[in-house]
């Protein structure tokens, strides 16, 4: 026998409790997985934003357009490398449900800007040939089951084509991976000249542009250059660094980081109190047994680790194995049926959830094991 | 230096040689019950000599259990000193104490105190956790402590597949475990029938005889404490009388 496995002799005792006590602290951390694989899709386009890239859009707000024409204007301010629009369409692809984010590009230079969508190149190839053709990413794909050369109809719900009807139909011409786990996988690409040739409205305007810049240390600088040129036009543009305006937009949701933190916040502060009162109930039941622990010879600060052991273990043992299932269930896949972009656990989230697990262990522990200590051991011995 | 040698070079005191084992002087002691204090210790002198078997009997609240507890080093006396075996255990801090028990003190309980999670074995064993032993020496021990209670069979039962008696033995077995300078029982034969009772004395007495503990015994049974080499009776916080057996 070691003092380890004294510890691990007192979860002999009242299994019931221990189990349900263990459960709650399995899915408290089956929650956490969750709720950080969640926060981590809504920040997506934060994590993975270029450092050098920037986004111009109408001042006032996204869903106002900008000329096509200040592409060739923000490509001559000293610092910009390309620029490139993107609109947003907002098509539906059979039901309403299915979203998915669907932008008309430029082809060469969009692949271009945004090197993370890896496209094989012979479909790019593709692309470039085919007027209608689509590229959309591997989650999208698979989730409706596309094959390339497949024919795809989206409605409008902006932009009508000039033909009759609200379809627009796309060819199929590649499928795109993501570079990091990061990457959205879930965009709808089709051609800028395309949408632009058939398109009723809008003609000439596209959403916003995406801009490269050289050096990312003069992002500032170049940002205020672009607004300064358009200060005075029509359309005034806002340039940002493109971390932040993925920010605004998923706040456009809601503060996502701060809804996640309240929740665990809730949810952690309840299992502390579970997890504490069952330490605290058992250290109470055990007064006799502390007494004697005492009595033959364990010094105070031996008989504290011990219920502090116990809290560490119970705590170790539950929340590891709810990391572990969170970490299973999580890399199943998205409970949303990937309205998500990204859906796995994130890799420092390990990290917040072993610190989290030792928090809880010493937290819930601390105040049994303090009374523990100051356990006088006459007295302890009186109560059986 | 060995692990008993560290603790009194910390208290700074020689290790005794002489046929007294523990001296208790002018010892005072005093609880509160609300408002009011009760004397229950009222300069008690006391001095047990090694070796022997002594049995303290009284009527209830007479003191003799707060007796055992300061020979156990478990509380401190509000004046007067405590020395056993050369040490003043009175001056020992609190972790001082707790480490002298671990090696000088063996305590068997009215109610056996075991832990009902571990085994008679493990519970025989949990004093040895506190000694610089490896796991194979603590086997060792165990199983010596477990014969001479005549318990080697039942090592791996827990208590509650155990009968009082048996219960009892473990509790002497883990009291004698560390080889104990002193064993120190409160009532061991109070929540045990006759039979059983007579069996946990023969035990005492054996371990008296044949391996020279010093016992002392808190008992309101004569016929226990008729077992005991000599018999102090404590009354009003003091010792009244003195019998030999």
């Amino acid at each position: 026998m070691t003092r380890l496995s004294l510890v691990a002799a007192g979860f002999k005792r009242h299994r019931l409790r221990l189990v349900l006590t263990g459960l709650s602290i399995v899915v408290a951390f089956v929650l956490f997985s969750y709720l950080v694989a969640i926060r981590k899709a809504f920040e997506m386009g934060v994590s993975i934003a270029g450092a050098d890239r920037l986004v111009v859009r109408h001042s006032v707000s996204i869903i106002q357009s900008l000329p096509a024409s200040y592409e060739a204007e923000i490509e001559r301010i000293p610092g910009v490398v390309d620029a490139t629009p993107l609109s947003w369409f907002g098509g539906i692809y059979k039901d309403p449900k299915n979203f998915m984010p669907q932008f008309p590009v430029k082809p060469e230079e969009y692949l271009a800007m945004f090197p993370e969508f890896r496209l094989p190149p012979e479909q790019k190839a593709a692309w470039l040939a085919t007027r209608t053709g689509v590229i959309v990413g591997r989650s999208i794909a698979d989730k409706y089951h596309w094959k390339l050369g497949q024919r795809i109809p989206i409605q409008a719900t902006i932009y009508a084509p000039r033909t009759a009807g609200h379809d627009w139909r796309f060819d199929l011409v590649g499928i795109y991976d993501g570079a990091k786990k990061e990457t959205d996988t879930t965009q709808f690409l089709f051609r800028q000249d395309y949408f632009e040739e058939n398109k009723e409205i809008g003609k000439g305007r596209i959403g916003w542009f995406a801009v490269r810049i050289a050096d990312p240390k003069k992002a500032p600088q170049v940002a205020k250059a672009i607004d300064e040129l358009f200060v005075n036009s029509p359309a005034a543009t806002k340039a940002e660094g493109e971390g932040a305006f993925a920010q605004a937009f998923a706040n456009q949701v809601g503060n996502i980081g701060a809804i996640v933190t309240a929740i665990l916040t809730s949810v952690f502060f309840t299992i502390l109190l579970v997890v504490g009162n069952t330490i605290a109930q058992s250290v109470r039941e055990r007064t006799q047994e502390l007494g004697v622990l005492k009595a033959i010879g364990f010094t105070d600060g031996e008989v504290l680790a011990h219920v502090l052991g116990e809290s560490l273990a119970l705590a170790g043992l539950a929340g590891g194995a709810g990391l572990g299932l969170g970490y299973f269930l999580v890399s199943l896949g998205d409970p949303t049926k990937r309205f998500l972009p990204i859906f796995f656990f994130p890799r420092e989230a390990l990290g917040v959830g072993i610190a989290l697990v030792i928090g809880l262990g010493l937290v819930a522990g601390a105040v049994p094991a303090l009374s523990a200590m100051r356990l006088r051991t006459v007295d302890a011995l009186r109560r059986g | 230096m060995t692990y008993s040698s560290t603790l009194d070079a910390a208290a700074g005191a020689p290790a005794a040689s002489s046929s007294v084992l523990a001296q208790l002087l002018g010892v005072e002691k005093s609880f509160h019950r609300g408002a009011e204090e009760v004397r229950v210790l009222r300069g008690l002198d006391l001095e047990l000599r090694r070796g022997e078997f002594l049995a303290l009997m009284g009527p209830s609240g007479s003191g003799k259990s707060t007796l055992l507890n300061l020979l156990a080093g478990l509380d401190r006396p509000d004046s007067g000193s405590v020395d056993v075996d050369g040490q003043r255990i009175d001056r020992l801090s609190d972790r001082q104490l707790a480490r002298w028990r671990a090696r000088h003190v063996g305590l068997v309980f009215q109610f056996y105190n075991l832990l009902p999670v571990l085994s008679a074995a493990k519970n025989v064993e949990l004093p040895l956790l506190l000694a610089p032993l490896s796991g194979a020496q603590r086997k060792q021990h165990v199983q010596a402590a477990l014969a001479v209670v005549g318990l080697e069979h039942r090592a791996k039962h827990l208590p509650r597949q155990l009968s009082g008696g048996e219960q009892q033995r473990v509790g002497i077995a883990r009291a004698i475990v560390t080889d104990a300078t002193l064993i120190l029982a409160d009532e061991p034969t109070g929540d045990l029938d006759r039979k059983s009772g007579d069996g946990i004395l023969d035990l005492l007495q054996a371990l008296n005889r044949e391996h020279g503990k010093t016992i002392v015994m808190v008992t309101h049974d004569p016929h226990a404490a008729a077992r005991a080499s000599r018999t102090l009776h404590v009354v009003d916080g003091q010792l009244s009388r003195e019998m030999a057996a």
